[in-house]
């Protein structure tokens, strides 16, 4: 069976007001998503993999020399799936219930989660991404290369933002800072990281 | 009147002099600090294979800001500026560890820059001569297949980065590409040329068509400089970086 591409959770203009444009979702969701998806299946078809749920094709690909090319075309078809859920439309504002609570007792509180964010997704120099992970019952910031991803550090993945240049280029040209602020305030969907937290629970 | 005429010449003198020295060695402290490389060209010069903007932007910021970086890591270690950037990338693990990776990013950032600008001039682009084309023909068979290696290299390059012809230590021929701002010389391989794979390099004209970009940028590829570049790297393979006089090297 082969994968597919999860449809975009919203229309592709509907971030326009909050400066990611139908322009840029044209390029990110309908090339390069589309690209990972094409190119997983090309080269998983006929193999044991093509039947893998894509989280364990993911697990089973990383770190295997043989497979470099499978785990970045499957974790960045996750990725990009899981970053489209991490906005919506009238997004940002602040956590509320157990999440928000969680974000006080491990990270020291709202603000320092957003400055932990902030830099995080910065300073991943080239291509990646920034996280707000579940990593052994804590909460924690990361950030990683490319196409690399927590699901292959055992951590669960809540939250994601897209700090490759083509996430941001189109609208924001090298201003990535803007980018991060801009998703933090106007786009990120903190009711999605609460899902994906009450899920581990 | 003798005596004021020669004490107003030897004021002036030391005025001289010591202007001299102020603008041979200008603030002691900052003296090695790296400064950007003005673009050899107007940023419309290399249109239609790359657009005004783009290298505006690549030029002004993107390389800008691998300076501003460079520096401050430069700045914490005064003795660092002592040493070309190209013998700091050489040489990372002499380099402090906590500004390593930083001088590994904007150092590799800044030298890569500085090369990329020289090797593409506006109506460039034609084929090799001299040694160069005869060492492409006998290591790739024909410049063609050398085209088409490059180009897929470049492709192939998950991620940010560059793809390269280099010469390895026996003056051999070959093409890598590195990942981010990763030079050449960080593995002991001299770089002839580089294409900057990260999209910030070709976005805005090329969106994700990455191949189309790596086929147009022939158009500029600026020949003489890189003859220049593979005719000084001879020089390179039995001795260190800073032996290497080549026209692009005064950074």
């Amino acid at each position: 069976m082969a994968f597919t591409q999860s449809p975009l959770p919203y229309d592709p203009g509907a971030l326009e007001a909050h400066n990611m444009s139908a322009r840029t979702f044209e390029f990110h969701y309908g090339k390069h998503h589309a690209a990972y998806v094409t190119n997983l299946n090309n080269l998983v078809k006929d193999t044991p993999m093509a039947d893998m749920p894509i989280e364990e094709v993911i697990k089973t690909s990383f770190g295997d020399a043989d497979k470099v090319g499978i785990f970045n075309n499957a974790a960045q078809v996750w990725n990009h799936t899981f970053f489209w859920s991490s906005m919506k439309p009238d997004g940002g504002g602040t956590p509320t219930g157990d999440l928000a609570a969680k974000i006080d007792s491990d990270l020291g509180g709202f603000d320092k989660l957003k400055e932990a964010f902030k830099t995080a997704a910065a300073t991943q120099f080239g291509s990646g991404w920034a996280w707000l992970v579940l990593d052994n019952g804590a909460l924690k910031v990361t950030k990683t290369g490319n196409a690399e991803n927590p699901l292959v550090h055992g951590q669960t993945p809540l939250l994601t933002l897209d700090v490759w240049e083509h996430a941001y280029y189109v609208d924001f040209q090298n201003r990535r800072p803007d980018f991060i602020s801009n998703y933090l305030d106007q786009l990120v969907n903190w009711d999605f990281a609460a899902q994906n937290l009450a899920a581990c629970s | 009147m003798k005596k004021f005429v020669q004490s107003l010449m030897s004021g002036l003198a030391i005025a001289l002099i010591t202007s001299m020295v102020f603008t041979a060695f200008p603030a002691t402290s900052s003296a090695a600090l790296v400064q950007l490389p003005p673009l050899p060209y107007d940023y419309a010069a290399l249109a239609p294979s790359i657009d005004a903007e783009t290298m505006q932007l690549h030029h002004d910021k993107h390389h800008a800001g691998y300076i501003t970086n460079l520096n401050a890591a430069l700045e914490k270690y005064p003795a660092l500026q002592n040493q070309s950037v190209e013998s700091l990338l050489q040489n990372l693990d002499q380099v402090p560890e906590d500004v390593r990776k930083a001088i590994q990013n904007n150092g590799g950032g800044h030298v890569n820059h500085s090369m990329f600008w020289t090797i593409m001039k506006p109506d460039g682009g034609g084929q090799p001569t001299g040694t160069l084309a005869t060492a492409i023909q006998s290591t790739f068979g024909s410049y063609e297949a050398f085209q088409e290696k490059f180009e897929k290299a470049g492709l192939s390059q998950f991620g940010s980065g560059w793809v390269w012809l280099v010469t390895n230590p026996q003056n051999q021929l070959q093409i890598i590409s590195t990942a981010n701002q990763d030079n050449p010389l960080m593995q002991g391989l001299y770089p002839i040329m580089g294409n900057d794979v990260w999209e910030h390099a070709y976005y805005l004209t090329y969106r994700n068509r990455r191949a189309d970009y790596l086929k147009g940028w022939w158009n500029v590829a600026n020949w003489d400089e890189i003859e220049k570049r593979f005719v000084s790297s001879a020089n390179y393979s039995s001795a260190n970086y800073n032996s290497v006089n080549y026209s692009s090297a005064n950074y």
